[in-house]
């Protein structure tokens, strides 16, 4: 084996490709990059988990011996996903925390640019992979903003349907997982349970269980499945009898309420400055919901109320989620019942490709189809930001195009990623147990903060 | 506004976008879309959120940036979405940025929610925000060369030889 001879620079781009030296082929089974000379920096081995820095400016009143900094994660089963915490101890209380991220960074952002404007929908519904029709319906309307079209009531009303079931699978999973690391193990089980009732309706209908791109630019991908008014109806029955039995578990719980009720505080106003939307903001007291504030999707058709909480702590984290899941099988309900008729995808043929039995005997149509999936639709030059509430917060998606059939620019405004601004004043001088409720009170998304 | 998207909603009067370009005589008002936009030299940006802050847009919901290469002169634009809860209002800041110098203050003393949108940016697009506490990668590796949401940053640039391959000698 031919000894190393030069260093591999990653590729900056405007330089040389690097050539594969001889060694890395022949004498190696281990990835190239993992076998390249990194340069080594103060901040690269602080990165690498080899040392930690502590940069920030040191209290004299704490005396050293008291004083240890914890590294937590990136592997935790607790911090939801990879999400890094340096974690500044005195003794059993948490003085500091930076949250360190990235290491599920896909670069979705950068992905949206290479697909047209109809695949970008299988991109953006792996972001936040709890809310996939979220992410889906908020890339729609951006998409559909900027072509100006008109949506079917029928296709909006199964928006808001699966949208607001999505909702509730996903509380269900935070309730769950909030549960699992205080310590109420049954509850993990309780939750993932009746969220199966909802991804088996899902599974039926959009053919998975996540990662639908079932809502498209244009409408839907299909029409409800046979017999979806039994399954809704189902569903509407067996998970507020399911929530029942949580808040028979949870809701009076001495141990409960002692492990949530004045944990990880955050007042109005610091929600407000760090950019912290979502179950959080409204669990502080701040009535603020885009379902009602700025409406999409024919959402202000329906009954529903916003649910707040008063103190910003856990507990009412809690509370605010379970009153949510309440609220959007109300939306539920009754979308099921007034369930317009009509086609669930636009009539638009520029946009939404025509039925098969079209195209064997229309020219047109069959121009149609061979557009739409070659090159995909062109949509008219311009930016814009469109926002909805998803389970976490604000997800808003802003989208600038050129007028040809992909996206000059696709960004997502991430509500698990400015959330996640607001851990380190919700866990400062709260005591290092305290430290996986307030993670999970939050709910992060890792897919959803790195993209 | 055709479409399944309402924008949101905006008042008739625009007394408040006035008071800002007055306040901030480089702004230039103007609507994209159904929304609101303030166009702003980079300079003034803290000035002007600062003003916007005092209008009432409480939050800053979104930074990030567009890359125009070969498409506009003038290569990057800023781009910092205010949210007022009070007003039920958005507004768009545009600020463009040279490729030369891409710089333009920090937000993070007016919103501290900023920090991490302004490192994204940063990482991903190579912009400096002065000021900023913290101006340090935050999605990528520290060690990583190159800010690759920049258009002329190619995917897939990184060699990956998973296995040896058989080769004959």
């Amino acid at each position: 084996m031919a000894e190393p001879t030069s260093t591999t620079d990653i590729w900056v781009s405007g330089t040389e490709a690097p050539e594969v030296s001889e060694w890395m082929v022949a004498g190696t089974d281990e990835g190239a990059q993992e076998m390249e000379r990194h340069e080594t920096t103060e901040r690269s081995v602080e990165q690498r988990g080899s040392r930690v820095v502590d940069d920030w400016v040191v209290d004299d009143t704490i005396d050293d011996d008291e004083r240890m900094i914890v590294n937590m994660g990136p592997q935790h089963p607790s911090t939801h996903g990879v999400l890094r915490l340096n974690i500044e101890l005195e003794g059993e209380i948490v003085r500091r925390v930076k949250p360190i991220i990235g290491y599920l960074h896909t670069g979705m952002e950068k992905t949206a640019e290479t697909l047209t404007f109809l695949q970008g929908g299988t991109n953006v519904t792996r972001m936040d992979y709890l809310a996939p029709l979220h992410n889906e319906l908020c890339y729609s309307l951006a998409v559909e903003r900027l072509l100006g079209v008109e949506i079917p009531p029928r296709a909006q009303a199964i928006r808001i349907l699966m949208t607001e079931l999505n909702r509730v699978s996903s509380h269900l999973v935070a309730t769950a997982t909030n549960g699992m690391d205080i310590g109420a193990l049954s509850m993990m089980m309780y939750g993932f349970r009746e969220r199966e009732l909802i991804l088996e309706f899902f599974e039926k209908t959009t053919g998975l269980r996540m990662n639908h791109n079932y809502i498209r630019p244009g409408g839907l991908a299909a029409d409800l499945p046979d017999g979806w008014e039994e399954d809704v109806a189902e569903i509407l029955v067996r998970i507020p009898r399911a929530i029942q039995d949580y808040e028979d578990l949870l809701k009076e719980n001495p141990i409960w309420m002692g492990r949530t009720q004045g944990i990880g505080i955050i007042t109005a106003d610091e929600c407000l400055a760090y950019g912290v939307t979502g179950p959080t903001l409204r669990a502080a007291g701040v009535p603020w919901d885009l379902r009602k504030a700025q409406p999409y999707s024919g959402i202000e058709a329906y009954d529903f109320e916003v649910v707040t909480g008063s103190r910003g702590d856990v507990y009412d984290r809690y509370r605010v989620r379970i009153g949510e899941i309440h609220q959007s099988l109300r939306i539920v309900e009754q979308v099921a019942d007034a369930m317009p008729r009509g086609d669930y995808k636009t009539g638009d043929r520029k946009v939404s490709p025509p039925p098969r039995q079209r195209i064997d005997e229309s020219m047109e149509a069959l121009i149609h189809h061979f557009k739409i999936y070659t090159e995909g639709f062109k949509v008219p030059a311009g930016e814009t930001y469109a926002a909805i509430e998803a389970p976490r917060g604000e997800l808003g998606c802003y989208l600038v195009s050129d007028g040809s059939g992909a996206p000059l620019r696709m960004h997502t405004r991430a509500p698990s990623f400015s959330n996640l601004q607001a851990l380190p004043i919700m866990m400062a001088d709260s005591l290092v147990a305290d430290t996986v409720a307030c993670i999970a009170s939050l709910d992060p998304v890792m897919g959803d903060v790195d993209r | 506004m055709s479409g399944d998207g309402s924008p949101g909603p905006v008042d008739g009067s625009d007394e408040m976008l006035a008071g800002l370009t007055d306040a901030v005589p480089s702004a230039e008002a103007d609507r994209s879309v159904g929304d609101d936009v303030i166009r702003v030299p980079a300079p003034d940006l803290a000035r002007l959120a600062q003003a916007a802050r005092a209008a009432g847009f409480e939050m800053c919901a979104d930074i990030t940036v567009v890359d125009y290469l070969r498409v506009r002169r003038v290569r990057f634009e800023v781009v910092v979405n205010l949210l007022s809860l009070q007003h039920n209002r958005r507004l768009r800041i545009l600020v463009p940025v040279t490729e030369d110098d891409p710089e333009v203050p920090s937000l993070v003393p007016v919103y501290p929610g900023a920090n991490f949108l302004e490192r994204e940016a940063y990482d991903m697009f190579g912009i400096r925000f002065t000021g900023h506490p913290d101006l340090t990668r935050i999605l990528m590796p520290d060690d990583w060369m190159g800010h690759p949401l920049r258009r002329d940053f190619d995917v897939g640039a990184v060699p990956v030889q998973f296995k040896a391959s058989p080769r004959v000698s």
